[in-house]
């Protein structure tokens, strides 16, 4: 019988997603998508339940996606802005976390600089944790949302050569997608320059270059990361200009994908940086597509999640 | 494990029901079928080719999920969240008498929870209920204005539909207390 349910309470990272678990995200978020298409883009499902927004870090598009999958399923939902909260008073976040806690949300939707914060909560919290990004660990959903993208474009995940370029180093977003894509059967390829490539790259099934004309050789799906501008303290390339040079998706590589190739980013876009304009905007580019395609398949994941069995974690 | 329905039977029925859809709405006019996931869908489509077959008119037909409708769902009894599948009605249901098709009447809840889902589509002239079978023990105040066939049960009892489209054959089971 195929899968109904998550075999966990929490969504914490790819990493505890068997292939049949992702599948059935990817399938209950073809659904959700329908929801959105409608004029009254509302369904009752979550009634009465509370999730709370917990963003310790800056986030429009993840917060605001959430936001609006939360409303879609009608959940009540509330935004906790750390600039105002009890955080900037010298509150851990365990506390914090207990003090929510004590209100009784469903669920908590937690961004974190801090890599495991989200693990910690699940530890403590009988809501359900959404790991919406922590620290350079795991995003989640993001990957979950391209990997959705990618599967409406191209029909499928296994078989396709990705190629994933950009800062590899301190990106949760490439981690997460790692670990889907290879675990689907996709052929992965990284690039990026050798300051910013992390160790343990090909043990995790992927192939590694410093040459983006090789990633992106053939390639069915080219995925840019952002250049962290604010992480860049480190000298890792000699200057902005330089890196686009060498590594920034112009017309020209692109042109050595496969001619239906599909560009993604993250976002935010650092235009001239790690993409030029004409790509970002470009025919190949599904940029907006993966934003609209986030609310569907958080919307999966919080029903998902909601409706899972209450005991039975597996954090 | 008894056969109250084989599939002459639920054929026939279907054609009756057609002649009584016709009859009761005098026509086709702006008349669309919507079949409640999952079994109601084929059944919807085998009625739309019976009032094509009778009348040579054209009758669009819908498919409608009501799993994030349900009554049930969050309930902690239940467990685990049932597979959401897509709902696809390709037309407006504004001012059309919507026949709403579904296999098994039993509780009335997953009407209700089709009712609710179908007003967030529009506001249909009227609404009407075909099932194949219905089986008894209402919880809520519905009734079906077409009905394949009325099957005494007792609660313990569980009714089964099956269909060509989607189980190979046609046939509803009686299946007593296990």
């Amino acid at each position: 019988m195929a899968l109904t349910a998550l075999r966990q309470k929490h969504l914490l990272g790819i990493a505890d997603l068997s292939p049949d678990e992702i599948v059935l995200v990817l399938d209950t978020a073809d659904a959700m998508k329908e929801v959105g298409q409608r004029t009254i883009k509302k369904v009752p499902t979550l009634r009465g339940r509370t999730v709370i927004n917990l963003f310790f870090e800056p986030s429009t598009r993840t917060r605001t996606s959430f936001e609006i999958a939360e409303k879609r399923l009608s959940a009540d939902t509330l935004n906790v802005a750390i600039a105002s909260s009890s955080v900037v008073k010298g509150e851990t976040l365990v506390d914090t976390a207990m003090n929510l806690e004590a209100m009784s949300p469903s669920m908590i939707v937690l961004r974190h600089a801090s890599a495991g914060a989200c693990h910690l909560l699940s530890r403590i919290c009988k809501a359900s944790i959404v790991n919406a990004g922590d620290g350079m660990h795991e995003h989640p959903t993001q990957a979950l949302l391209d990997a959705f993208t990618i599967r409406e474009r191209k029909g499928r995940l296994a078989g396709l050569k990705v190629a994933i370029v950009g800062d590899l180093l301190h990106s949760r977003v490439l981690r997460s997608n790692v670990l889907l894509l290879t675990k689907l059967g996709a052929e992965v390829w990284v690039c990026a320059p050798a300051t910013l490539i992390p160790p343990g790259l090909p043990q995790m099934g992927v192939r590694v270059t410093t040459r983006v004309d090789e990633a992106v050789a053939g390639a069915d799906v080219i995925m840019m990361l952002r250049i962290q501008l604010e992480r860049m303290q480190g000298g890792f390339f000699p200057s902005l200009r330089e890196y686009f040079t060498t590594f920034g998706m112009t017309e020209a590589r692109v042109a050595r994908a496969k001619p239906d190739v599909i560009i993604m980013h993250p976002g935010p876009i650092n235009r001239g940086v790690e993409i030029a304009s004409e790509v970002a905007d470009g025919a190949h580019s599904v940029i907006l597509d993966q934003v609209a395609n986030g609310v569907a398949v958080r919307m999966a994941v919080l029903y998902l999640l909601a409706g899972g069995a209450d005991n039975e974690t597996v954090a | 494990m008894p056969v109250v329905m084989d599939a002459e039977r639920i054929s026939r029925a279907l054609t009756r029901i057609a002649h009584e859809i016709l009859e009761h709405n005098r026509g086709l006019a702006d008349l669309a079928l919507v079949g409640v996931r999952r079994r109601g869908v084929p059944i919807a489509q085998r009625l739309a080719a019976e009032l094509t077959t009778i009348t040579r008119e054209e009758v669009a037909v819908g498919a409608l999920d009501i799993t994030l409708y349900r009554d049930d769902l969050m309930g902690a009894s239940v467990g685990l969240a049932p597979l959401v599948r897509k709902t696809e009605i390709p037309f407006s249901i504004d001012g059309r008498t919507i026949v709403l098709v579904d296999d098994v009447l039993y509780t009335g809840r997953t009407t209700r929870a089709a009712l609710d889902a179908l007003t967030d589509f529009g506001r249909p002239k009227s609404i009407q209920l075909v099932v194949l079978v219905d089986r008894g023990h209402r919880e809520l105040p519905i009734k079906a204005d077409y009905v394949g066939k009325n099957v005494p049960t007792s609660r313990q009892e569980s009714v089964q539909v099956h269909l060509r489209e989607l189980d190979g054959v046609d046939e509803v089971l009686l299946q007593g207390k296990a």
